[in-house]
């Protein structure tokens, strides 16, 4: 018999930062985590004295490989001016820094601290295109690796088992990639501030500029359906079905609930927490879904006592165009195999009655990995402040969002609920 | 009957030897390939090898284009994809596998549900020589 998970002391966040998002090779992962912690500090209404700050929590995947440099906690601690408060890193792949957050809540839940950083940062620009998929691969599942699938395949096979079971085709996918990219350019930190109808008119422009045969695509998915201009990585995923290689920090500031308003008249609260796992694709009883993500929702759900339904909006894990459907799914938006149809029928767009990825979700945002939970977070958040500027959801009664997080090929899973109130 | 320890290592020893060796727990009967020493169906640890057949049919799919550097030195990659797949056996029990005797450039075309069998590919030499678990059309 499962209790019921509750909080023993609420939390609620104050401020937050985030980075813009891109590749900037004269940057590294201190400066990004420097420029979001000032957002931060700048954003608390009433202001933080960051003396007042009693511990830290940092996801980071990747420094170990990629920047050959490992115990990041004390190099934040010195960064920040923060020795000698407590500093932890977490690792959970692509959920690092979802986890910082979950251990930032618990730490004040549990009456040890009173207000924690969480935060997320990640550099994957100063390597090769090759060796960042060979590094994130160290993600996958070891079984996954050894019979000679990537990231982008584990996800690709899921793809397939989706549509032989629904009926779905590529097209599914091209609406997801269509909806996020028509986010991105109303969100000034993105990647990739471009719908798809701006990258397929570039590519006319350039054509004709260099005086080569002019592309006629009749519309944004006869473009994506052009392997010329989209080509394949691991069929069915093409390369807008992937998010790009991203540098980039995020943070929030967490208060207990009863000490929240000595900081902000609007502080949003967290209504609930879930965390869950994942068999590998072998061992997975429905290639369809992600048993991670199930658990997650659910002990989310039963922490707030909300349900799928009372949540107005979400940031949904696209690390590949084909995870935002299953996932939909999995955390009860829509039944299992509509998905799809509800894309189609623009259920997720901007001003759909469920907007799913405002922020242009990791497809066109960007995921700086390590930075990306905290990030989807920060997009909850602003939207449920109000301040999301041209991207904010047109509905005067925004109350309760969501940000759900993957690590992995679908091993580990947050999904995190926040409430206006 | 086998002694071996119901772990990773022992499995690659039964490939090499062109058998598929995975796990059958005493108490509930639930079937895991590679084997497992603890049963995730029942949490009991009483567990025995049982080989598998090899046959069963393709449940999922992906047409690897841009390979990861362990393939691409086999000369896998952008020019010559190569298919892995999920594979459900006879048994109830799914594996990871490359897919061979199918068109890696026409992916579209494969049918999930496809009839396969169980082949052995040898990969690497010399010490680090390992044959590893394929599926045929």
């Amino acid at each position: 018999m499962v209790r019921k998970r509750k909080l023993a002391r609420g939390v609620a966040v104050v401020g937050g930062g985030l980075t813009k998002l891109g590749l900037f090779k004269d940057r590294n992962c201190k400066d990004f985590f420097a420029e979001a912690y000032t957002e931060m500090i700048g954003s608390v209404d009433k202001g933080i004295d960051p003396k007042d700050i009693d511990a830290v929590y940092v996801g980071n995947f990747t420094n170990d490989f990629f920047v050959k440099q490992a115990h990041w906690a004390p190099i934040i601690a010195d960064l920040l001016g923060l020795v000698p408060k407590p500093v932890t890193r977490t690792e959970g792949a692509c959920a690092s820094s979802a986890l910082a957050f979950r251990e930032g809540v618990l730490a004040i839940a549990s009456g040890m601290y009173d207000i924690v950083l969480v935060g997320g940062f990640e550099q994957m620009s100063k390597c090769s295109t090759e060796e960042v998929a060979e590094g994130l691969a160290m993600a996958a599942s070891p079984y996954e690796v050894a019979a000679g699938f990537t990231f982008p395949g584990v996800f690709g096979t899921m793809a397939t088992a989706y549509f032989a079971k629904y009926g779905a085709t590529r097209e599914a996918l091209f609406n997801v990639t269509i909806k996020s990219h028509n986010n991105a350019p109303l969100n000034p930190k993105a990647q990739f501030p471009m719908t798809i109808r701006d990258f397929m008119n570039a590519r006319i422009e350039r054509a004709k500029t260099k005086g080569e045969p002019v592309p006629a695509w009749k519309d944004e998915k006869a473009y994506l359906a052009d392997p010329a201009a989209n080509p394949p990585v691991a069929w069915p995923m093409h390369l807008f079905d992937c998010c790009p290689i991203s540098d980039g920090a995020a943070c929030l500031l967490l208060v207990a609930e009863d000490m929240a308003r000595k900081f902000t008249d609007a502080p949003i609260h967290v209504a609930g927490l879930g965390q869950g796992s994942g068999y590998s694709l072998h061992a997975k009883k429905d290639l369809t879904s992600y048993e991670a993500t199930r658990a997650a929702g659910t002990e989310a759900y039963e922490m707030s006592g909300l349900s799928p339904k009372d949540i107005q909006f979400a940031e949904v894990h696209d690390c590949f165009s084909i995870a935002e459907l299953v996932h939909m799914e999995d955390l009860g938006f829509v039944k299992p195999g509509e998905a799809h149809r509800a894309v189609a029928d623009g259920m997720t767009r901007l001003d759909g009655p469920r907007p799913i990825n405002t922020s242009g979700g990791l497809k066109s945002k960007g995921h700086p990995v390590g930075a990306t939970g905290v990030a989807q977070l920060y997009e909850v958040w602003t939207q449920l402040r109000g301040k999301a500027g041209k991207r904010q959801i047109p509905n005067p009664n925004l109350r309760v969002g969501a940000a759900h997080n993957l690590g992995g090929t679908g091993g580990t899973c947050t999904f995190t609920i926040l409430e206006r109130r | 009957m086998e002694k071996k320890p119901l772990n990773d290592a022992s499995y690659e020893q039964y490939l090499n030897d062109r058998r598929i060796m995975g796990s059958r727990c005493r108490k509930c009967g639930a079937l895991a390939l590679p084997p497992r020493p603890i049963c995730i169906a029942c949490h009991g640890s009483d567990l025995e090898w049982v080989e598998f057949k090899g046959k069963g049919k393709l449940a999922a799919l992906t047409s690897i284009v841009v390979a990861p550097p362990a393939m691409a030195r086999e000369g896998f990659g952008r020019n010559n994809p190569y298919i892995v797949g999920v594979v459900e056996l006879d048994e109830g029990v799914n594996a990871v596998a490359r897919i061979t005797g199918v068109d890696a450039r026409n992916p579209g075309q494969i049918r999930v549900g496809m009839p396969l069998r169980a082949d052995f590919a040898s990969k690497g030499d010399g010490d680090a020589k390992q044959i590893a678990l394929v599926f045929k059309s």
